[in-house]
């Protein structure tokens, strides 16, 4: 939304983000915790959150399940798709994380699922992006983080350290490696969840803005026509980051399973 | 101006709504909510169906498979037999072929021998034929010759004409060396 105002165009790129209940207005500024609570968010609320979330729900239950409602040996289009992504995400695991992690298929799929339609509905103009949130993303982060850690020590009990100690480095060089592969370690669910929030976020800010210059009649062409541009390229970046986000998750699981370098 | 509107609007929802820590109970919240709805939705449904239904593709197209392979062995099979009946039958046709000229050439070879016999009793026929009428013209010319020998002598020579036995046989002498020679 650009308003020009008094020679200044007021452009609000971030305003698409906010989160707000469905069903009742809050009086911007009147959440302020401790002292002042009732303009605040509650946990329970249904929320544009919400609201984005179930039709990423009913998308899913479109594409995997009512598309395959045949069950054909010879697929119809609807159930071809849902076979591809199934294929897709099942090679995916096994070809990255290796066969004895297809018992974790069912927990992978579910994410990339998520992401997918989160990705790809928050491309319908205003929509809302559940992606674009770092809550989201890093709360998905931490769960991978924790439960692959937990798979690690479980499977491999102390032997999941020797993921750390980088047998074919020098002998005086491996606590220095042993640091820096904790760091990195530690570092993952961070970047993990940032790639994706910060890629969405950025892509979908960029629309924003391509759209408030729009409403100046000399630059309107090009504008729109970066806007198309973009449009096509976030497309893109929806698919591609539900893509890395769940290789990623692969790649850790694999580590976790097999942590001999 | 600008900066005014800017600060009034940054008033209003203050940085980025990221970073607004009061909407992150409710987003985790029903963020966990959807991921549980999505993993029953796809382990009751989604993946056991996808997984039957390609296990079965795959059941069905090895099963065409194995189909295909037996049919194939079957039309071989078949080719064979009909290469060897193919086989079979010429052979016969090429002894019936053989059985014909055969008798062809026996009957041929009767009919020439026939033909021969027919051709050689004809020519002997004819050569009856050709020696009799020599003999008489021979007889002919001899009795021509003594007539002729007579008068002749009995023109030029009628002392020799009082014995027309000797002349005869004069004249038949003289013909039997003009024979001879």
């Amino acid at each position: 939304m650009a308003v020009e105002d008094g020679g200044g165009l007021s452009i609000k790129p971030m305003d698409q983000f906010i989160v707000k209940p469905l069903f009742r207005d809050i009086e911007p500024g009147s959440c302020m915790p401790p002292e002042i609570v009732e303009g605040c968010l509650k946990w329970y609320e249904p929320s544009n959150v919400t609201l984005w979330m179930g039709l990423g729900i009913v998308a899913t239950l479109l594409l995997l399940v009512v598309g395959t409602r045949g069950r054909a040996i010879i697929p119809s289009r609807s159930q071809s798709m849902a076979e591809l992504t199934y294929g897709f995400v099942h090679q995916m695991v096994e070809d990255v994380a290796g066969k004895d992690a297809l018992k974790f298929f069912p927990y992978i799929m579910t994410l990339f699922m998520f992401i997918l339609f989160a990705n790809v509905l928050g491309l319908i103009p205003m929509s809302f992006t559940t992606t674009s949130h770092i809550a989201v993303t890093a709360t998905m982060a931490i769960a991978v983080f924790v439960t692959v850690t937990a798979i690690g020590f479980v499977k491999n009990g102390a032997g999941f350290l020797k993921l750390f100690w980088v047998d074919a480095a020098p002998l005086a060089l491996r606590p220095v490696l042993a640091v820096i592969e904790l760091i990195s370690y530690f570092v993952r669910p961070v970047s993990h969840s940032v790639r994706l929030a910060g890629a969405i976020m950025a892509g979908h800010a960029v629309m924003k803005v391509f759209a408030g210059f729009a409403a100046i009649a000399l630059v309107a062409p090009l504008a729109l026509g970066g806007m198309v541009a973009i449009y096509g390229l976030e497309l893109l970046v929806a698919f591609i980051q539900a893509y890395v986000f769940t290789i990623l998750t692969c790649v850790y699981l694999r580590d976790a399973l097999h942590p001999s370098h | 101006m600008a900066t005014g509107a800017e600060q009034a609007h940054g008033a209003a929802a203050p940085g980025m709504p990221q970073l607004d820590f009061t909407t992150f109970p409710n987003q985790i919240f029903w963020l966990v909510v959807t991921l549980v709805v999505i993993y029953l939705v796809l382990t009751r449904l989604a993946i056991p169906r996808i997984a039957t239904v390609l296990a079965e593709r795959r059941g069905t197209v090895a099963n065409d498979l194995a189909t295909a392979e037996e049919l194939k062995l079957k039309a071989q099979e078949a080719e064979a037999t009909y290469e060897k009946a193919l086989a079979d039958a010429r052979a016969e046709a090429q002894k019936i072929v053989a059985e014909a000229r055969a008798e062809i050439n026996r009957d041929l070879d009767a009919a020439n021998a026939r033909a021969e016999a027919e051709i050689a009793a004809r020519l002997a026929e004819s050569e009856t034929r050709i020696a009799a009428i020599r003999d008489t013209a021979t007889e002919n010319v001899r009795a021509v010759a003594r007539e002729t020998a007579v008068e002749v002598a009995r023109a030029i020579l009628p002392a020799a004409a009082s014995d027309p036995a000797a002349l005869v046989s004069a004249v038949d002498r003289r013909m039997e060396m003009e024979g001879g020679a």
